[in-house]
């Protein structure tokens, strides 16, 4: 490790905490085996070989835990369990199962603890390794994070190898014949004779014997699905409308809600008439719901015009009023000087900056939507000793916990249906949507509710990525960037967010300065603290929180030293980073776009950005054209190293949509406040990319780093700063502040 | 008030002005048929009168002024539109919560256009949001489909 190794921290307060954490729970408790939940009421004969294979006369079931919020995880699951038990994953069942501690996501706890993913010492190993028993123990079972794949990809094949061999025994029990004479294919155990027996019949005798668990995993080189090109299993219903969604539940005697909640969110209500409402056609009742009312109809078109017919009177919430009010928050935080963070501090900034000319520069982004286009939905039915729940979720232990919570029911006694999500972006992080329909439904015990914002109520009620600020100074001297002092502002989203669906963590908030301190340069003076501003309205986790806002900040303003120091942007990040893997994408990114500078001709202009995020170093370039109507992006180029890759058709997917993204918002999308209230509450105020301004991508992942990585969200924060220098290079013009369609107009 | 949805009768009862989607998701329930904004900025809604491409979340019921078809009608799983089975080639879907909609703007296209440029292409389905980002896939999928289609 070199000079990109030598990280100024405050962490041993985490360190400290999270063994503290396991000392309490004891050392029994914390070393005992995670018990199998679907051993718990198996019917005689089938057989549960681990807590995701789950076999009987019937067929295979497979628990796929991780939520698909159209990143296609649950696909990928499958085909992980599969290639080591030897079937087709399309024969199978999927199931998400049930929130359980067998399906804790360690990954993603340890990532958010302030060391960059890249770090691999002993202090950053011990650590990660406690948080992971601290998510093991509280049941954690979260998505996010770009952690599935990482985190589970060693667990699933195990389990599909545990299972195998399991059946296997099974069959040489009944035949009288050595397992070594054994082999398996296609949901069938062989026997040396050429009979072949189904997993389905082995089933009974299975689930008698122990499970197999020493088993050796298959090499890349014997794999028949990973890696290869194969359908995604939800293909087929995707493209032919049968693919049902949390918000197409439809279930007998069911009703139908909106929600109308205080658009200044957490304000509460000072009064409310519902005499019109109630005497609409189709209206059966108004019920009070957190931060609001509810209407409850015969279906979400009466009550969509019930919930506008309401007449209520909101109290203001205690953040500011409007947009200018917030930003003004912001650099009040900054001005204290009190920082939450400084986790890198390398040679001198104040004096390399105090002999040499100093460039300055603020950068800033804006509060965003996740908008993902199914708008949240959640149904549910409250019964006397259960409640039943349909709805997507990246959080169903928290979902589960909240609806013992509301309605006293056992959490035992709670079922709930994790259905794939129309879209999250991280949205689904939250549950707040499920807290109402579970309140809503609870007023009308034995009678389902499908419960559905309006895409008003759902872009008014976003927990939002926060806005966030950057105050930049760097030097250069020689042809080479010398200093870069980067202060980054934001409200913490670790306070914002873990307070709402776990702990919040003591110590810096690492995600504040995701995409700054993390990044793998070996700048001689480098020196990134983190401001936590005052909270306002509540924020969330939004596709690469914290590093799409730094990534933009860090990179563009990297870009300007590299211009004031009449470097090439691509020598220069080559020549600064000291990271193996992420030199290696620099280049490749460079090969592909046959580099040679960013001046490609008159009119045009050439950017490039690189990041490291959840794990995953990203290289991109892109290619702009002024044209009469606007600009254009004309191509892209993303070469990224995520480890092996076990899904290729959905990892190109993820990684040419999270640049879209990254792009999309970037060109035109801010959520501002007046009067306390989001301003743009539908894709008329909030359009996104769209497809005549889509650009031609091309993908490379190099496949070479050791760790195994996600590809869900990395490939979002080099897009915004890459198509930034583009502009820079096509017309001059720097831009500092997201979307960008406030300075320049998109064709 | 009767429907007819993919050759097949339906009465409804429900108030003229009610938005078609609507009828068609909570109604009859066609959840095939989504709902993503009720003001035709998204067209996850979309599905044909008459075999012309439709927000159905801008047709009251009492203007609907001919048969539906929704994207059960254009193909189902067993026996597949050849713009389904470009979208299953390509592998278009990631969440797929907007791909009725875009299978339906695009069927549409390929029946007026048997050969979209790609400005045709840009022209007819920049009313389709996706958040997801699936254009280039979808862009590809319709020019596998337009093929497919011109041979058949």
């Amino acid at each position: 490790m070199g000079r990109a190794g030598t990280i100024a921290r405050r962490t041993f307060l985490i360190g400290s905490v999270a063994i503290a954490g396991g000392v309490a729970f004891g050392a029994y408790y914390v070393s005992r085996p995670t018990p199998n939940p679907l051993l718990k009421g198996l019917g005689d004969g089938d057989a549960a070989l681990t807590p995701f294979v789950k076999i009987t006369a019937d067929g295979i079931t497979l628990i796929v835990p991780r939520a698909d919020v159209g990143q296609g995880i649950a696909s990928t699951q499958a085909m992980l369990i599969a290639e080591e038990l030897d079937i087709d994953p399309a024969s199978a069942r999927l199931d998400p199962g049930q929130p359980h501690p067998a399906y804790f996501n360690g990954t993603v706890a340890a990532d958010g603890l302030p060391f960059p993913t890249w770090e691999n010492g002993t202090v950053a190993s011990s650590v990660r390794d406690l948080m992971i028993t601290v998510a093991r123990l509280t049941g954690s079972q979260f998505t996010g994070g770009s952690s599935s794949t990482a985190d589970l990809h060693e667990t699933l094949r195990r389990a599909g190898a545990t299972a195998r061999e399991t059946l296997k025994a099974a069959a040489a029990a009944r035949a009288g014949v050595s397992v070594a004479d054994l082999r398996t294919e296609n949901g069938h155990v062989i026997l040396p004779d050429g009979v072949r027996i189904p997993y389905t019949r082995l089933a009974a005798e299975a689930a008698r014997i122990g499970p197999v668990n020493e088993v050796a995993l298959r090499p890349a080189s014997e794999w028949r699905r990973l890696g290869k090109p194969t359908q995604r299993l939800d293909i087929v219903a995707k493209s032919t409308g049968t693919q049902d969604y949390g918000i197409d539940v439809t279930l007998p005697k069911m009703l139908y809600a909106a929600v109308r909640a205080n658009p200044g969110r957490g304000g509460g209500m000072a009064s409310c008439k519902a005499d019109a409402a109630l005497a609409m056609q189709g209206v059966r009742s108004v019920v009070e719901v957190n931060e609001g009312l509810a209407v409850i109809a015969d279906n979400t078109w009466f009550a969509f015009r019930g919930a506008d017919a309401l007449e209520v009177e909101w109290r203001a919430p205690d953040y500011p009023e409007n947009s200018a009010a917030m930003w003004e928050a912001l650099a009040a935080a900054h001005a204290t000087g009190d920082y939450n963070s400084r986790l890198r501090d390398d040679g001198d900034v104040e004096q390399a900056t105090s002999r040499a000319e100093t460039f300055e520069a603020e950068y800033r982004t804006p509060f965003l939507a996740h908008a993902a286009l199914e708008p949240l939905s959640a149904t549910v039915l409250v019964e006397p000793e259960q409640v039943t729940i349909w709805t997507a979720t990246q959080v169903p232990h928290v979902v589960r916990d909240a609806a013992a919570e509301i309605t006293g029911v056992d959490a035992e006694k709670i079922t709930l249906h994790v259905l794939p999500a129309g879209g999250s972006f991280g949205r689904r992080l939250d549950h707040d949507y499920a807290v109402q329909a579970i309140q809503i439904a609870a007023s009308v015990p034995g009678t389902p509710v499908k419960t559905t914002w309006s895409r008003e109520e759902d872009m008014s009620h976003d927990f939002p990525r926060p806005l966030h600020m950057a105050k930049m100074r760097g030097s250069v001297a020689d042809g080479r960037v010398l200093a870069f002092d980067f202060d980054t502002i934001s409200p913490s989203l670790v306070e914002s967010w873990f307070g709402r669906v776990f702990i919040v963590p003591p110590g810096p908030d690492a995600m504040l300065v995701w995409g700054a301190y993390d990044q793998p340069y070996a700048i001689p003076n480098y020196r990134v603290t983190g401001y936590a501003a005052p909270q306002m309205v509540p924020i969330g986790s939004w596709r690469s929180p914290g590093a799409c806002s730094n990534s933009f900040f860090h990179e563009g303003f990297l870009s300007e030293l590299i211009h004031a120091a009449g470097a090439d942007p691509l020598e220069e990040r080559l020549r600064l980073i000291d990271n193996a893997d992420s030199r290696r994408v620099l280049e490749a990114v460079g090969a592909m776009s046959n580099w040679a500078g960013s001046d490609i001709g008159p009119g045009r202009g050439r950017g490039i950005a690189f990041a490291h995020t959840h794990g995953v170093p990203v290289a991109e370039v892109i290619d702009v054209t002024m044209t009469d109507s606007g600009l254009r992006i004309d191509d892209v180029w993303i070469a990224a190293d995520c480890g092996t890759v076990f899904d290729p058709v959905n990892a190109e997917a993820q990684l040419t949509g999270a640049a879209i993204f990254g792009l999309a918002h970037a060109m035109n999308c801010e959520l501002t406040y007046a009067n306390h209230a989001v301003e743009q509450t539908n894709f008329d105020a909030y359009q996104g990319m769209r497809i005549n301004q889509t650009p031609r991508f091309h993908t490379q992942l190099l496949g070479k780093a050791e760790r195994v990585r996600g590809l869900g969200e990395p490939a979002t924060a080099p897009a915004a700063p890459a198509l930034a220098d583009a502009i820079f290079a096509a017309t001059g013009q720097r831009l500092r502040e997201m979307p960008f369609s406030k300075s320049i107009t998109f064709a | 008030m009767e429907l007819t949805i993919n050759n097949r009768d339906f009465a409804v009862d429900f108030p003229s002005d009610m938005p078609l989607l609507w009828v068609l998701r909570d109604g009859i329930g066609f959840t095939s048929v989504k709902y993503g904004c009720g003001i035709a900025q998204c067209g996850a809604c979309t599905v044909h009168i008459e075999g012309e491409a439709v927000r159905s979340c801008q047709v009251a019921l009492g203007d609907v002024w001919g048969p539906i078809t929704t994207i059960e009608g254009l193909g189902t799983p067993a026996a597949l539109h050849p713009v389904q089975e470009a979208w299953i080639a390509d592998q278009v879907a990631q969440c797929g919560y907007c791909q009725s909609g875009q299978i339906m703007q695009a069927a549409a296209l390929l029946n007026d256009n048997s050969d979209p440029s790609d400005a045709d292409i840009d022209a007819a389905m920049s009313g389709n949001l996706c958040r997801c980002g699936t254009y280039p896939r979808i862009r590809t999928a319709i020019k596998r489909a337009a093929a497919s289609l011109r041979k058949a």
